[in-house]
């Protein structure tokens, strides 16, 4: 990055976060997550899958801060492998919901035929609930993180789609498409680089909402049974682990919880901030929030 | 109104049937032969062959399909492995904890979420209006299970106030007092989408705030309170009746996750424990009946719309 787009890219942020000190919390704690989850085999005191039967439901202390689990596991060290999952999870979900159901809806408005056929198959893949959508899904295939991932992104890509058509569709008209189109850019040039600029902000704040509601739809999933491998550390499948052993053990409710509602809550303040500056109509709607 | 009534249900039909198609598909997209999975790990070859031409799985796809849906419109939605009993059946055993659990939650929803959406965008912008908006996008970042397992331990293993699990009919004996079996799962699921309908109350008001008849009613010095209720919540409630609908929908397939916490005999916890015991009619069963009742209510909740905001079916 040249220096000269570094600072404009502070000042972009220091205009989206000015004045909200919760959102800027969220932006701080999200950014904790990804060190966390960059960082872990430097962070964690102990191997995550390393089972003590002798140090088995440990209170927290010096020796474990979380505490371990009902295999002697240390649950800091779990904890912070957790990180990584949530933000492969998170990464890989909006990435699968964008790239299907971006092209889906962008395509689907700018080649009208074949685009009412496609937007159809969305209209019949939304007639079932999201959550119901995914456990089908994950019976059909196996447990693991890959599909997972790729599960959670089909379903947003149909709320994706919707949005990015009706997007696209009002862009078509605009009047710099006609004059791209009579400079002679084919069908590509116009989709990519003539649509697609003016989809980024709305596109990064479906992002961090699909990155939120990912950790949720992931974490009932694992808890369902029906998520990642039971064996990977995830937040969602420490939970579901532990809930036989809640009343000797409440800290192993406690810690991946709080995480996993810390960072949803981080995502959502964000996605909040990052739609009011877009979205001139909420802005200073509520300051700090 | 008529029309567009008219219209919105022909339109359902093509969507419905692709819908069911896919349910359809759903055993086919399972590897393995259908009839065997079907049958599941115990069946002999012998009994494998006799489905396989039961079900005329040797006749091509379209077909069966045909078969298939010919069969579901009558009423036959296929036997349970695991039960052995007709589809149906066991679908509504779960029934009444299920939509007893449903309504509940909307009780829930109702009394949360209107009134302090409603007091926060009336004192907008204050602190309290910042802790109200705060809170519920809190509670929208609660896993339900999570918030369910805080719930038992709290109200049931420390207090001992509230049962935990489990839910005996009201026709049993207790009667009407079996619903505090519900209480806490209703909770738990009204909390992330009370936060929503929160937000969404106060969204509206802001904005109805904004319309000229609001500036008119204000103008010729009529009581705030009186504009608060008379024009800017009534108009308010158009865009949440929908919202209710829709959460009221949404909430068919949530309560497969609080059935569960909870261990409600309901249809949620049905469609899990069927996928783990892999009862796939069952699971096809489920996921048939309730695409249709999510279609359904989506569409009713439309037709309200249109009923209580004449603009729309004008579109």
């Amino acid at each position: 990055m040249t220096p000269n787009a570094t600072v404009q890219w502070f000042a972009t942020g220091r205009r989206i976060f000015r004045g909200r000190w919760l959102a800027t919390l969220g932006l701080a704690w999200l950014v904790l997550v990804v060190l966390a989850a960059v960082f872990a085999p430097l962070i964690v005191p102990y191997d995550p899958l390393e089972i003590d039967p002798v140090a088995r439901l440990t209170e927290p202390g010096a020796a474990h801060f979380f505490g371990t689990d009902h295999f002697g596991r240390d649950t800091f060290s779990r904890s912070i492998y957790g990180a990584r999952m949530a933000i492969v999870i998170g990464l890989g979900s909006v990435v699968v919901a964008l790239l299907v159901g971006g092209l889906t809806g962008m395509i689907s408005a700018y080649f009208t035929r074949l685009g009412a056929f496609l937007m159809r198959v969305v209209d019949v893949l939304m007639a079932f609930p999201a959550l119901l959508l995914a456990l089908v899904l994950m019976t059909i295939l196996e447990r693991s993180v890959m599909n997972t991932v790729l599960v959670i992104g089909i379903v947003y890509a149909t709320t994706t789609a919707r949005i990015l058509f009706g997007m696209t569709l009002k862009l078509k008209n605009e009047v710099f498409i006609d004059a791209a189109v009579c400079s002679g850019a084919g069908h590509a040039s116009v989709l990519f680089r003539h649509i697609l600029p003016n989809l980024i902000s709305p596109l990064l704040v479906q992002a961090s909402f699909i990155f939120a509601f990912a950790q949720l739809q992931a974490a009932a999933l694992d808890f369902l049974g029906l998520g990642l491998p039971p064996e990977v550390p995830s937040w969602g499948n420490m939970l579901s682990e532990s809930r036989i052993y809640v009343t000797r053990a409440p800290w192993l409710l406690l810690f991946p919880g709080a995480l996993i509602i810390l960072s949803v809550f981080s995502m959502n303040l964000v996605g909040d901030a990052l739609r009011d500056s877009i979205d001139p109509r909420f802005k200073n709607d509520i300051k700090g929030v | 109104m008529l029309g567009y009534a008219t219209r919105r249900l022909l339109a359902l039909i093509p969507t419905l049937l692709a819908a069911s198609l896919l349910v359809f598909l759903f055993v086919h997209l399972i590897p393995g032969d259908p009839a065997a999975v079907l049958l599941g790990d115990t069946a002999t070859p012998e009994e494998v062959e006799a489905l396989t031409r039961e079900m005329g799985l040797d006749a091509p796809v379209y077909l069966q399909y045909l078969y298939w849906l010919g069969n579901v419109l009558q009423g036959d939605l296929g036997t349970s492995i695991f039960f052995g009993a007709p589809v149906l059946s066991v679908i509504a055993d779960g029934a009444e904890t299920s939509i007893l659990l449903a309504v509940m939650t909307m009780v829930w929803i109702v009394i949360l979420g209107v009134p302090i959406g409603v007091v926060s965008a009336t004192r907008h912008g204050t602190w309290v209006d910042q802790l109200a908006s705060g809170g519920a996008m809190l509670f929208a970042s609660v896993p339900t299970f999570w918030l369910g397992l805080y719930l038992i331990l709290i109200f049931s293993v420390s207090l001992g106030w509230l049962p935990s699990s489990g839910y005996p009919s009201i026709s049993d004996d207790g009667g009407l007092a079996n619903l505090r079996y519900l209480l806490l799962p209703s909770f738990t699921l009204a909390a992330p989408n009370a936060a929503l309908i929160i937000r969404l109350v106060r969204a509206s008001m802001l904005d109805v705030q904004r319309e000229d008849h609001v500036r008119t009613a204000r103008a010729k010095g009529l009581a705030p309170w009186k504009v608060a209720t008379k024009h800017v919540f009534r108009n308010a409630l158009i865009a949440v009746a929908a919202a209710f609908g829709f959460t009221f929908a949404a909430l068919i397939s949530e309560a497969v996750v609080t059935e569960t916490v909870f261990s409600l005999p309901g249809i949620g916890r049905l469609v899990v424990q069927s996928i783990l015991r892999r009862d796939y009619p069952v699971i096809q069963g489920v996921i048939l009946i309730i695409v249709v009742l999510y279609m359904v209510i989506n569409l009713l909740v439309d037709l309200a719309y249109a009923w209580l905001d004449p603009r729309v079916s004008l579109k």
